[in-house]
């Protein structure tokens, strides 16, 4: 004590603020050079992919052909043709995945939110559609394929591809809607029972049109999923090179089934077909992703 | 203006409340006991409408649908696989032979495709979590904040490309450039188990090594967003807390983020491992097929669960051979339901996390 006092530069108590140590700022240093390292990392192969794309196939989608013309009576070897009748396929497939899933799933994400409640099944349901999230692809085409080929006898189909789809689109509409429905306002509701309106109508009328643009922008996004999933087509139709609207009959051509195809096609006009193809589908999917985030900052419920 | 509709109002809804009122008043003191629970059941029961009957039945029903759906998934594998079960020669679980050609004569294993499947899922995971980590702190806490949204956009952009490009980019592109390193590491590691010389061609680049790589591509999205959601709810106080006390940002991430987001952030790579072991089109263009066994070298080619059926899908004819595979794709259904159900379950234990 008695030295402690004989020393007049001592303070009573350490300074307020310290230097941080050498040690703590390599640190820290150290780790923020790695956390940004790792965002850096990911991009290289996201930009990388796409260059790749880009610059394969960008020079084959520039002909006006590829988008009006299929490879009908094409030999493999010979260059020309289109696209048209995959990209005719990949669309009509999505379109009639989306028409079948919109509603189940809606409805689901009403149940959860709107009518379940705590109850058992809806903590079942919201489970399950935690699985089938997580289903892999080719399981849910493996499942088609018992289902509506072995047990139903039906033959190979675009339809059947779209019935896949629903397995794997049904769990994504469901999440988005569920988190658009939750952040509606119970004012919004309360105010609308106290006019007397019916549940069905309030939700109808009232909460849906306020989550809409959300819901919108999840249908897009889960589009976009759909249509570049491939395993469902490899397992469930047949290639064909020429154009087919028919949904229910015979083999129909979709992009991802036209790049498995041509992949056994060694000469540049299967190389060119790949790409091509590949940057048709990116094309397609980035354009979902615009259109959903064009809905959703057009139809934004209006907050003044 | 607004006085007379206000005024109105309370008066128009308060008359049948006080009407009720009277009315329940004097019947609770003449008979006591039946008639209270009488008025009160008729007051609770309201009329359904039809409309309303009808909806709740819809949305209760697709409810049970999807309940209903994953049950019948695994019923109607099961039902198929069963017979071809009952063929097989050799033992499913077991035996490392596939060999499907001849229906009479079904001799299918899945111990190979098992390991294979394990291995480019772990190859892919370990590449992917701490890269995935490093990312959602990134965008949590060290992006700069009008920046971060467009980053984690980037980021989900990864996961819009689809998987068959990924697998066209990994055998094209990413092959031939993995090749020189791969042989460097055949040349000089060799002698450990893991980068000794597989069994298919290093130099076509269709190997466990690439496509675990780009596997870890397709997964990282998937485990940045949910790890970020976790992340991102971290008590404001306990970061606040921790900067207080002189902690430089390093040292608010450990004792703050990490500690909060850590069971969110093992879910989230189980969740990652979900989709890894049910990746199909990528691995199935690039991995090399052969009929040697698999010899835990990372350069070795094979197939999983999913290329596997993939593969041979276009050519799903005959019940017996299909349902070989149909049973492959049963056991891939369950483990991705386990890995799945464990990630989920870890996030329920968490009620900070909601």
């Amino acid at each position: 004590m008695s030295t402690n006092l004989a020393d007049p530069t001592r303070l009573a108590t350490p300074p307020t603020f310290q230097a941080v140590s050498l040690a703590r700022r390599i640190k820290n240093g150290f780790a923020t050079t790695l956390v940004w390292g790792a965002f850096l990392v990911a991009i290289i192969p996201l930009v990388w992919v796409l260059y790749t794309v880009v610059q394969r196939g960008f020079p084959v989608i520039l002909d006006g052909d590829w988008w009006q013309k299929s490879l009908s009576g094409l030999l493999a070897r010979q260059q020309g043709g289109g696209a048209y009748h995959a990209i005719y396929g990949t669309l009509v497939q999505g379109l009639v995945c989306g028409i079948i899933s919109v509603p189940i799933g809606i409805m689901i994400a009403i149940y959860l939110v709107e009518y379940g409640g705590r109850s058992k099944l809806s903590k079942a349901t919201t489970f399950m559609v935690d699985i089938l999230t997580g289903v892999p692809s080719i399981v849910a085409a493996l499942f088609v394929y018992t289902v509506w080929i072995t047990y139903f006898g039906f033959g190979r189909s675009a339809f059947a591809v779209s019935l896949a789809l629903v397995l794997l689109m049904v769990p994504v509409v469901v999440r988005t809607t569920e988190e658009m429905l939750k952040i509606v306002p119970d004012e919004l509701r309360e105010a609308s029972y106290a006019l007397g309106i019916p549940k069905w109508k309030t939700i109808v009328k009232i909460v849906i049109p306020t989550a809409l643009s959300g819901i919108l922008t999840g249908i897009m996004l889960a589009l976009a999923r759909v249509m570049g999933e491939t395993a469902p087509v490899l397992v469930l139709a047949s290639y064909a090179p020429f154009i087919n609207y028919n949904l229910f009959d015979g083999p129909m051509a979709s992009l991802p089934l036209m790049m498995t195809n041509e992949r056994n096609n060694p000469t540049p006009a299967g190389f060119e077909r790949i790409w091509g193809a590949a940057i048709t589908l990116v094309l397609i999917i980035t354009l979902f992703n615009l259109l959903a985030t064009v809905i959703s900052r057009a139809l934004a419920p209006k907050t003044k | 203006m607004n006085d007379p509709v206000a005024a109105k109002r309370p008066a128009g809804s308060g008359d049948p409340g006080a009407a009720r009122g009277v009315a329940a008043a004097p019947t609770a003191p003449e008979a006591p006991i039946p008639p209270t629970p009488e008025a009160p059941v008729a007051t609770k029961t309201p009329h359904v409408r039809p409309g309303d009957r009808i909806f709740r039945g819809l949305a209760t029903g697709s409810g049970v649908f999807i309940v209903a759906l994953i049950g019948a998934i695994g019923l109607f594998l099961i039902i198929q696989a069963i017979p071809s079960l009952g063929l097989n020669n050799v033992n499913f679980l077991t035996s490392r032979e596939w060999n499907t050609t001849d229906p009479a004569n079904l001799r299918f294993g899945i111990l190979d495709l098992l390991l294979v499947t394990i291995v480019i899922s772990v190859v892919a995971l370990l590449i992917a979590m701490p890269i995935a980590l490093g990312i959602a702190l990134f965008l949590t806490q060290y992006a700069p904040r009008n920046l971060a949204r467009p980053f984690a956009y980037v980021i989900d952009l990864l996961a819009a490309v689809p998987s068959i490009v990924f697998g066209l980019w990994g055998l094209f592109v990413l092959g031939p450039v993995l090749f020189p390193f791969s042989e460097w590491l055949i040349e000089n590691l060799g002698w450990i188990p893991i980068f000794a010389k597989g069994n298919v061609n290093v130099q076509l680049g269709g190997t466990i090594f690439t496509a675990g790589i780009v596997v870890a591509v397709m997964i990282l999205p998937i485990i940045t967003a949910v790890t970020r959601e976790v992340f991102e709810r971290t008590p404001t106080m306990h970061i606040e807390g921790a900067i207080a006390l002189g902690a430089t940002k390093w040292e608010v991430v450990r004792t703050t983020v990490l500690p909060f987001g850590k069971a969110g952030y093992v879910s989230a790579s189980m969740l990652g491992l979900g989709r890894a072991l049910g990746e199909t089109i990528a691995v199935m263009i690039i991995l090399s097929t052969t009929s040697a066994a698999f010899g835990w070298s990372l350069f070795d080619g094979g197939a999983t669960f999913a290329s596997k059926i993939a593969l041979a899908a276009p050519e799903f004819n005959d019940p017996r051979s299909a349902g070989a595979y149909i049973a492959a794709g049963l056991v891939l259904f369950v483990l991705t339901f386990v890995v799945n159900a464990i990630a989920r379950s870890i996030v329920a234990g968490h009620k900070e996390y909601e």
